[in-house]
């Protein structure tokens, strides 16, 4: 059995490497290309998008749901994996809600970065209506962001204190950081059941708020009357969505950490193998829910409604439909079928196509239907009729995920990605039943 | 069906609120009636008046029980922006018999508007429904709903539906979220991408001691906000009719007050209620419960030939730019 040293030692936040450092550099660029077409869409209005009176959201929208889907992966895997008592969660859980928490993050930016006015965005709250989604939005995601932070704070208290001890003498002022913010934890009966109880009802409450804030993100579509998004299979769309594109991001993410930071002996094969049928399932749900969304609005349409499939089954669309659908849900379940597809450089694969085909579904969610709306398009300049994002809307999105991967990046850098404390008595506790049953 | 339904809850609604109010009001009401029971009627003063009721008899009336009603003396035009004009309905009748793109209401909005956008907010659009059925030009403005979906949407009440139908916009406090524009299903709205340019119309109309409301017949139009047809309330305020109504030279637009029942093109005045009987009037996506108040007499028994108005048809332009 590893000695207490030694597992702290493997966990323990390591600094970044040359490899790290030039990924970081990079996002840094990434990011400030974003910041000045930003500064310059503000100043020049949202005329440097390609956006139109026809295609009035775009690839912020689109951006912006894909974030809030990802962000339901810390809901999904805690309140299944930890209210279901599954053992393999322990090295995933937190990566799971480092994820969400950026994603959520960004998903308010983009937000944000859409409006016309973003400096009126507060009047979101000042003149607030009931009855619109968007505010029904503005209170969802500030309560789901501050139940991930919770969730992914509780469980850090002990091992900020063992990090605290660690940095003592190699790193004081880091020491002192992780003494802050540990609360003063001493692991007395008290604080442990404390804290016990504190994440027992954070993620109690957190899944049904991933959920509502999913079905929200839906319904803003859903409440229009346009064709393609009027439809009471949104919600539960989307939520079978979210939890595709949420556990593929985690798949990838779980795959670099781990190859970075050197923790193959604490994330296994066994972990991926998991994980590959957890994947599998989601894509199967969610196939379901799109034979919902386009099968059965093919038998009875309406003429505008056969319009706008047909642009998706076979016009203008069709090559990234059946991308999203063939590439990001149907091959990956067959690959996942196979022991060998789910083995972690497969796996790592894998989760990189579904990512990718998720972050494209929401952009022919959102962009199809906007082309056909009741009137035809008349009267405007032809480039109305198409809509592809102009250099600032990709300079700016690009911008927004590269943030989301930068607070992942320091994050990951300044925590323990596995739960120090809880690794090591678990590896007693299945020690003790060895020594036991010997 | 959408439609009763939504009518049904509104009614239930409206039932249980007044419920609520009467349970909590008679514990009021009843000390009140109380001391009216107990109270000695005041009515023989001896003098009688005679007065004209509303079905138009003569009663007479103790003159004690008069009271004089106080007249405001601009009572038609001194009124809140947001809450319209009291007692007032304002709609709109487009007679698609008349119609042959003569786009004269739509040079009149853009310039009145000072619209300087790609879209306008006025659109005759060429419309032919099926292959073997007859083409037809139809001018569309904002139905102004009774059941705006635009309104619904909003999340700030920057658009807003008033008391007299119309629907406008606050550009004071939109934010630019755009959702109204996806929610509006007759594609009407447009927004400002760009800063508006129009800076002389600024010198021209000396802005500078104008509060602005959402009655600015679009000036100043601000970057980053919705516009869209206002029924122009700058000119009903006045008594004149719309500018498309005015400039179209075929009479195909009426204008009028429901409560009224008339409508007039500025040549003709009719009954609403005849005209939309004789002609067979309906409303445009009746079927999507928006409740537009705008109505549309059927192109049929043309007075004009389709093929003159594709003269003026532009598929791709509907504001002319300056050269
Ligand atoms: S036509 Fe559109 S913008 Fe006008 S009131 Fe109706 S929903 Fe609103
Ligand atoms: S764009 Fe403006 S008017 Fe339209 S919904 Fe948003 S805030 Fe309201």
């Amino acid at each position: 059995m590893k000695s207490r040293e030694q597992f702290i030692q493997d966990l323990a936040p390591k600094k970044f490497t040359k490899a790290e450092k030039i990924w970081l550099g990079l996002l840094i660029v990434v990011i400030f290309a974003g910041f000045l077409a930003y500064v310059d869409q503000v100043r020049s209005g949202l005329q440097v998008t390609n956006l139109n009176d026809y295609a009035l959201w775009g690839i912020y929208i689109s951006n912006f749901v894909f974030f809030i889907a990802t962000s339901f992966v810390g809901a999904a895997t805690v309140a299944i994996l930890r209210l279901t008592q599954n053992a393999w969660r322990t090295p995933l859980v937190r990566i799971a809600e480092i994820i969400s928490l950026a994603a959520i993050i960004m998903a308010g930016v983009t937000i944000i970065i859409d409006l016309g006015r973003p400096d009126r965005a507060l009047y979101t709250i000042i003149y607030a209506r009931f009855q619109s989604p968007i505010t029904w939005d503005v209170i969802i995601i500030p309560t789901y962001l501050v139940a991930i932070f919770f969730l992914l704070y509780f469980p850090l208290l002990p091992d900020l204190a063992i990090l605290k001890e660690f940095y003592k003498k190699t790193n004081p002022r880091l020491s002192k950081w992780y003494g802050k913010l540990s609360l003063n934890w001493k692991g007395s009966a008290v604080q442990k059941a404390l804290q016990q109880k504190s994440i027992k009802i954070i993620a109690v409450l957190v899944l049904p708020l991933g959920l509502i804030l999913q079905t929200i993100d839906a319904w803003l579509f859903s409440s229009t009357y346009r064709i393609g998004w009027n439809s009471t299979n949104f919600g539960p769309y989307f939520i079978s969505g979210a939890f595709v594109a949420g556990v593929a991001t985690l798949v990838v993410t779980i795959f670099m950490v781990r190859k970075v930071k050197g923790l193959e002996e604490y994330i296994t094969d066994y972990h991926f193998d998991k994980m590959g049928k957890f994947l599998a399932l989601a894509c199967l749900i969610y196939l379901y829910f799109n034979a919902n969304e386009y099968l059965m609005p093919a038998y009875a349409s309406t003429v505008n409604e056969g319009i706008h499939l047909e642009t998706l089954f076979t016009g203008h669309y069709s090559t990234i439909f059946w991308f999203v659908t063939i590439g990001g849900l149907i091959v990956p379940v067959i690959i996942l079928m196979f022991k060998k597809g789910r083995s972690p450089v497969v796996m790592f694969w894998v989760g990189m196509l579904v990512v990718l085909a998720s972050w494209w579904k929401r952009y022919i969610i959102v962009t199809p239907t906007l082309l056909h709306p009741y009137l035809p398009i008349q009267g405007v300049p032809e480039s109305w009729r198409d809509y592809f994002p102009s250099l600032h809307e990709w300079l700016i999105t690009g911008s927004n995920l590269a943030t989301a991967l930068l607070i992942l990046t320091l994050l990951v850098r300044y925590l323990p990605v596995v739960a120090i404390q809880r690794t090591m008595d678990e590896s007693a506790l299945e020690n003790k039943a060895k020594t036991g049953e010997s | 069906m959408g439609k009763e339904n939504k009518n049904t809850r509104r009614k239930f609604l409206d039932k249980g609120l007044k419920l609520g109010f009467i349970t909590a009001l008679s514990g009021f009401g009843i000390s009140k009636v109380a001391s009216k029971l107990n109270a000695t009627p005041n009515h023989d003063s001896g003098s009688k008046m005679e007065l004209m009721n509303t079905n138009g008899d003569i009663i007479q009336v103790d003159s004690t029980d008069v009271t004089p009603v106080e007249h405001s003396s601009d009572h038609d035009k001194k009124y809140n922006v947001r809450e319209g004009m009291p007692n007032r309905k304002f709609v709109m009748v487009v007679d698609l018999a008349k119609c042959k793109n003569a786009l004269a209401c739509q040079s009149a909005c853009n310039k009145h508007h000072y619209v300087t956008g790609d879209n306008a907010w006025i659109k005759v659009y060429n419309m032919q429904e099926s292959k073997d059925t007859a083409p037809y030009w139809m001018p569309v403005t904002c139905q102004h709903c009774d059941q705006p979906a635009c309104v619904t949407v909003c999340p700030v009440d920057a658009t807003f539906k008033r008391k007299d139908g119309l629907v406008l916009i606050d550009n004071e406090r939109c934010i630019g979220c755009r959702f109204c524009m996806a929610a509006c299903p007759y594609s009407i709205r447009v927004f400002n991408w760009s800063e508006p340019d129009q800076g002389e119309i600024y010198v021209d109309m000396d802005m500078s001691h104008h509060t602005p409301t959402p009655e600015h017949a679009g000036k100043p139009s601000k970057m980053g906000t919705v516009d869209k047809c206002d029924f122009c309330p700058h000119a009903i305020k006045n008594n004149e009719l719309p500018h498309c109504v005015t400039a179209c030279p075929n009479g195909v637009f009426y204008f009028g007050d429901k409560y009224e029942d008339t409508v007039t093109n500025g040549d003709e005045s009719l009954r609403l209620s005849k005209l939309l009987e004789d002609k067979a009037g309906y409303r445009y996506m009746e079927a999507l419960g928006t409740e537009p108040s705008v109505y549309y007499l059927p192109p049929t028994d043309r007075l004009v030939d389709f093929n003159d108005g594709l003269e003026n048809y532009t598929e791709y332009e509907s504001v002319a730019k300056p050269e």
